[in-house]
């Protein structure tokens, strides 16, 4: 009995109990239901083992929008129990419970996997590659992510979840005052999903060297493109700083060592640093794929080509090495003193220059343009006011003298959502509508999807303007309660209202796909957009080569140019195609890091170390596997493109 | 599989410059692992608690002979994959397996070391600088056992499949990573051992 | 796209109604540090709403003109590279901006990091400020008192507040005297603070600390400095003495009222080092020799 008491949540409610429920039905009915209908098969041999980065990426989509409702539910929690004061639907272990959750959520298995699922659809498309450099690897960076998500998840109603914050501070998140199991899921699942995505980064780095079109050279790339090679330097180069950092609180919490404990010379600003060492690029790698995603919608329904190409591609390389030198900022009042907040000070206020001429950029490409307002244009014309505010409270916050007063406030979480929310949200939006006929072969409703960006506005500026309010009246962020007398009432009701309104926004997107997967017309051309890249040169849908001839490029916008001069990209005959094969390998695998995670997690040594070899076994045979691929023949891919063609 | 005789057979095929390329930017990875690791070192390295300091338990002998064994198998792998690149593949087997031979004695010194810190009161528990030193320590010794358990691998594939395209690249992989190892002990050597028994 | 403006003009007049009523607390400073932080965040606002305007202005004008619904069917768009001119301006403007205020960013830094300027010529009262899961302890070295969860200081007179954690970083701020700092367990870092004017304040954690951090908080008054020498001596004739018992007792988890006694645990359990070295007996003794002093000066003062 003893043995399954440490899988039990500390601080169990009703609502725990109802999710516990929903979860086992919801896992019996998928089970039922692929039983039912004999898709078992169909789901081992074209989703789970799949290589194919289209599909990958879809994987990724759906995964972020599941983890997006879980981290929109958490958040409607928090706006609900804060607006009214003194209000009891949550108590302070639920409410931080949930924060943390949130923000972990969100940051990691949200942004993360939605700009990983359009990196993984439109790069090799927009390069004119036939997959990633590594397909298997891609497939195990998928996995890992997934897997890591899932362990996360499961925190809530198997042994209680991380109580600390996203950000995990450190004594705080030790185990003298984080008792329960919760944090090392924090620690064990970020670290899973984080060596995917460190894998993902090498991944599409060598892609992008390597894997172009002849002709595109670096400096005719798409600017998409360009945000994912620089955003995947940055991983590279942030998350092993990530897994570090990790591991030393995994050995604090498991093996009793002393890196950020309270005595022997532990250290828990070593921790702090660490943590922003990596958590301040993530945010360029969060904010720089998005800020490609606006460069190609803003471009395309422009009818212009982008402006200063040269200086967005300079201006995003400056930001990438800049995000490097502001670490610091994120705790000013640590009591480093006047010189070392002075320099860090002027190098955070120094990354709006690159960011500030991105605005002017994209609001130059519309100039002189023709501007037609699709949903996708919409989000992003909404993003520039919105965002322009989030940025320029950023500016307010790095200065340091003033930060004293802003930091672990209200303010500052106005803030970064007002960055991440228009910035990243609306971008990856953006991308899933103006990619969407690309990966399923029809368009999402416009009516529907305006009706979305319009109340996902409304819903953002209601629920955040009145935080940078209470923020300069002293609410501190995380704070489950208040009192009446503080008069934070109204405007926390007024976010409430905001978050409901965003959730509702949200809502319709989901409406939207049953709604365009029902009546949108299947009778569109591989071009609905008028668009300018090559992605939009190969078939809807993606045959499984992408490309039957490898087109040759002579700008960035090939495919605008081939349409207005009227050449053809794609010379030469079909030639047989080699692929990778599918393998179940990457999967396994990841279901063993699932196993290891979470026997780390509960201490459960014996089958840590049988996962463990586990897991070094699936490597050894990997290294002996002899895998050549397989080749498509001319023949197939001719039918293939005589029936893609007949269906236009 | 189309095949570019002009060069050496490990870059002969796409996929082999794809992986080259592709554990290049590992090693980059690697390389911010490692420069973590000792920044977090050097910031810990005074923070002794109740422990012994560096200077307390660092013995000059066994890490000499640590050092002297990763060097000349650094070595010995290059004369390896100079002989790959001649096609003499019983002479690459050989520079491998002495290789690998060095590696485990490196890691049985450094297995013997880690029992001494445990001996004389520096465990992973005892203070932060214990902690960093041995997490340190162990992360590059981990690396290097997996480092055997691969070179291991690659050499009964070379023995199994001879030299192909594919047995090339990996053999040229696994010394780009053998070479970074001891790049890293380079490290190691100076601002853990050296600058801490100064 | 004018639904929006007309809601977010709604949403400011709101919003100043709101802050009409009652001041906001970090722009309501009662001391000269927190005036020089409200100073920067308005001047910080000011100029930055000079750039939100010009960005909604440059958005707006190109959306009214360059629509394609106002346009003629067969326009076709300029391809238009970057212009070095353009975009030197596009650089510089905000060059020019962020040096501007770079240089105010850095010159605060030296100024509320120093003990405030207009009070420079007067001792300044230190009081250790220390947090346990989730209270604050403030031990007063010189008047031999200590304090649980509030706070008397004299006006007009430079305050120097050592800060530490006997557990999770807390974070010590009384909006209305300045911006906070941290509290940490391994090392003391000091906040420089002085009250202009007699008063009530509320000062909190401001760092989430656990499960009672929403309660983490304590009050702050300020008063004549006739006044805080007659409560001084008020406590010392009327409080209980702070004994090793009483202070671990203290520092169990859980929130307590205001409480009140002589003595200060800086003599039983000093501070942590500033050099996180190991031998940290030399550094206790320095510390209380330096409270030793103190309280000599303090003695000469009456």
């Amino acid at each position: 009995m003893e043995f399954f008491e440490r899988f039990a949540v500390p601080h169990p409610s009703p609502a725990i109990y109802a999710s516990m429920v929903a979860i086992g039905l919801v896992v019996i009915a998928i089970i039922a239901g692929l039983t039912y209908f004999k898709k078992w098969g169909y789901l081992w041999r074209e989703w789970l083992t799949t290589v194919d980065h289209k599909r990958i990426g879809i994987m990724y989509l759906i995964s972020a929008l599941i983890m997006l409702f879980r981290g929109g539910v958490d958040a409607v929690m928090m706006r609900a129990q804060l607006s009214a004061p003194e209000n009891t639907l949550l108590d302070a272990q639920h409410y931080n419970e949930i924060f943390t959750t949130h923000g972990v959520v969100m940051i990691i298995f949200m942004a993360m996997p939605f700009i990983f699922a359009l990196m993984n659809i439109v790069v090799p498309l927009q390069i004119g590659a036939r997959d990633v450099a590594f397909p298997r690897l891609n497939a195990l960076s998928f996995w890992l992510f997934f897997m890591g998500a899932m362990l996360f998840n499961i925190s809530f109603v198997v042994g209680g979840s991380p109580d600390a914050g996203w950000t995990s501070y450190f004594p705080l998140a030790g185990n003298d005052f984080s008792t329960s199991v919760g944090t090392n899921y924090y620690m064990l699942a970020i670290q899973i999903s984080g060596i995917g995505s460190l894998m993902t980064g090498i991944n599409m780095i060598t892609t992008i060297l390597r894997m172009r079109a002849p002709g595109m050279t670096l400096m005719k790339m798409p600017m998409f493109t360009w945000s994912t090679f620089i955003a995947n330097v940055i991983i590279v180069f942030a998350f092993p700083v990530l897994t570090v950092a990790l591991a030393m609180g995994t050995m604090d919490r498991l093996f009793g060592t002393q890196f950020f404990t309270m005595e022997n010379g532990g250290m828990d600003m070593l921790w702090a640093n660490l943590f922003w060492v990596w958590g301040h690029p993530e945010v360029y790698i969060l904010i720089l794929p998005a800020f490609g995603i606006y460069s190609e919608v803003i471009s395309t329904f422009s009818r212009k080509n982008l402006y200063g190409y040269k200086s967005m591609v300079a201006s995003m390389v400056v930001i990438s090495l800049m995000s490097f030198l502001v670490w610091v900022h994120h705790f000013f009042t640590m009591g480093q003193g006047a010189l070392t907040n002075s320099i860090f000070s002027i190098t955070t206020m120094a990354i709006a220059v690159p960011t500030g001429v991105k605005i002017f950029n994209w609001l130059l490409t519309m100039y002189k343009g023709k501007i037609t307002i699709t949903t996708p244009m919409l989000y992003s014309l909404l993003f520039i006011p919105l965002f322009t505010l989030g940025g320029v409270t950023g500016v307010m916050l790095a200065m340091s003298a003033a930060d004293y007063q802003y930091h672990n406030t209200m303010f500052l979480v106005a803030h970064f959502h007002n960055v991440i929310i228009p910035g990243v949200v609306f971008a990856m939006l953006a991308g899933l509508t103006y990619y969407w006929p690309k990966m399923f072969g029809f368009m999402l409703n416009e009516k529907i999807g305006k009706w979305t960006a319009w109340l996902l506005s409304i819903g953002f500026l209601l629920a955040f303007m009145p935080m940078y309010i209470t923020g300069l009246d002293g609410q501190a962020r995380r704070m489950y309660t208040y009192s009446e007398a503080t008069g934070f009432g109204t405007l926390n009701m007024i976010s409430f209202v905001g978050a409901i309104i965003m959730a509702v926004g949200f809502a319709l997107i989901v409406y939207n796909v049953y709604y365009s997967t029902r009546y949108a017309s299947r009778d569109i051309s591989s071009d609905p957009w008028d668009a300018r890249t090559l992605e939009w040169s190969t078939h809807n849908p993606v045959p499984e080569y992408n490309f039957a001839i490898v087109p040759e490029v002579k700008s960035s916008q090939a495919l605008w140019d081939a349409k207005k001069e009227g050449h053809n990209l794609f010379k030469g005959k079909y030639e047989e195609i080699h692929m990778p094969n599918n393998s179940g390998a990457p999967f396994l695998m990841s279901v063993v890091f699932f196993i290891w995670g979470f026997a780390m997690i509960f201490s459960l040594w014996i089958p840590a170390i049988i996962a463990t070899i586990g897991i070094f076994a699936f490597m050894a045979h990997r290294s002996f596997e002899q895998d050549h691929g397989h080749h498509i023949s001319v023949k197939e891919i001719e039918e293939t493109e005589t029936k893609m063609r007949g269906a236009k | 599989m189309k095949m570019d005789h002009s060069l050496p057979l490990e870059y002969s095929t796409d996929q082999n410059k794809l992986n080259i390329l592709g554990f290049w930017i590992f090693l980059g990875a690697e390389i911010m692992l490692f420069a973590t690791l000792f920044a977090s070192y050097f910031t810990l390295a005074n923070r002794t608690g109740n422990g012994p300091t560096g200077a307390e338990i660092f013995e000059i002998t066994p890490v000499l002979i640590e050092t002297f064994l990763l060097l000349t198998s650094s070595f010995t792998i290059g004369l390896g994959i100079h002989a790959m690149r001649l096609g003499k593949q019983k002479a690459m087997l050989t520079f491998f397996s002495v290789t690998l031979l060095l590696g485990l004695a490196f890691l049985g010194v450094e297995i013997y070391e880690f029992v001494h810190y445990v001996h004389v009161g520096a465990g992973l528990q005892t203070s932060a600088f214990t902690s960093i030193l041995l997490t340190t320590l162990g992360t590059h010794g981990a690396h290097v056992t997996l480092g055997l358990f691969w070179g291991l691998f690659i050499i009964l594939q070379i023995k199994k499949r001879g030299l192909t395209p594919q047995t090339a690249n990996k053999s040229f992989i696994f010394s780009l990573y053998w070479h970074f190892l001891d790049v890293v002990w380079i490290f190691i050597f100076s601002f853990i051992y050296l600058k801490g028994m100064m | 796209m004018k639904g929006k403006w007309i809601f977010s003009s709604v949403l400011i007049t709101i919003a100043a109604i709101l802050s009409g009523c009652e001041p906001l607390l970090v722009l309501d400073p009662k001391g000269p540090q927190a005036e020089r932080q409200a100073q920067d965040i308005m001047l910080s606002i000011g100029i930055m709403s000079f750039i939100v305007l010009a960005v909604f202005a440059l958005l707006i004008f190109v959306l009214i003109k360059y629509r394609a619904s106002k346009q003629s069917p067969d326009y076709e768009p300029p391809h238009m590279e970057g212009n070095i001119w353009v975009e030197a301006i596009c650089v510089g403007i905000p060059v020019l901006i962020v040096a501007y205020l770079s240089f105010v960013s850095v010159q605060s830094n030296y100024i509320v990091e120093a003990t405030p300027e207009k009070y420079e010529d007067q001792e300044p009262l230190v009081v250790y400020a220390s947090s346990s899961n989730w209270k604050w302890h403030f031990s007063y070295p010189e008047e031999e008192i200590e304090t649980v969860n509030y706070l008397y200081i004299p006006t007009n007179r430079p305050l120097e507040f050592k800060l530490y954690s006997y557990g999770p970083i807390t974070s010590f701020w009384i909006p209305q005297l300045g911006g906070q700092k941290y509290a940490m367990s391994d090392m003391v870092t000091t906040l420089h603070l002085a009250a202009d004017v007699p008063g009530e304040f509320v000062g909190r954690n401001a760092n989430f600390s656990g499960q009672g951090f929403a309660e983490n908080t304590f009050d702050v008054t300020a008063m004549s400095q006739k006044d805080f020498d007659d409560w001084v001596d008020e406590v010392k004739d009327t409080a209980d003495p702070l004994t090793e018992e009483k202070f671990d007792e203290l520092l169990e988890p859980g929130h307590l009222g205001r409480m009140t006694f002589t003595g200060t645990h800086l003599d039983f359990m000093p501070p942590p080092d500033h050099d996180h070295g190991s031998s940290d007996s030399e550094e206790g003794n320095e510390h209380q020799n330096h409270s030793e002093q103190d309280k000599d000066s303090d003695h000469s003062n009456h």
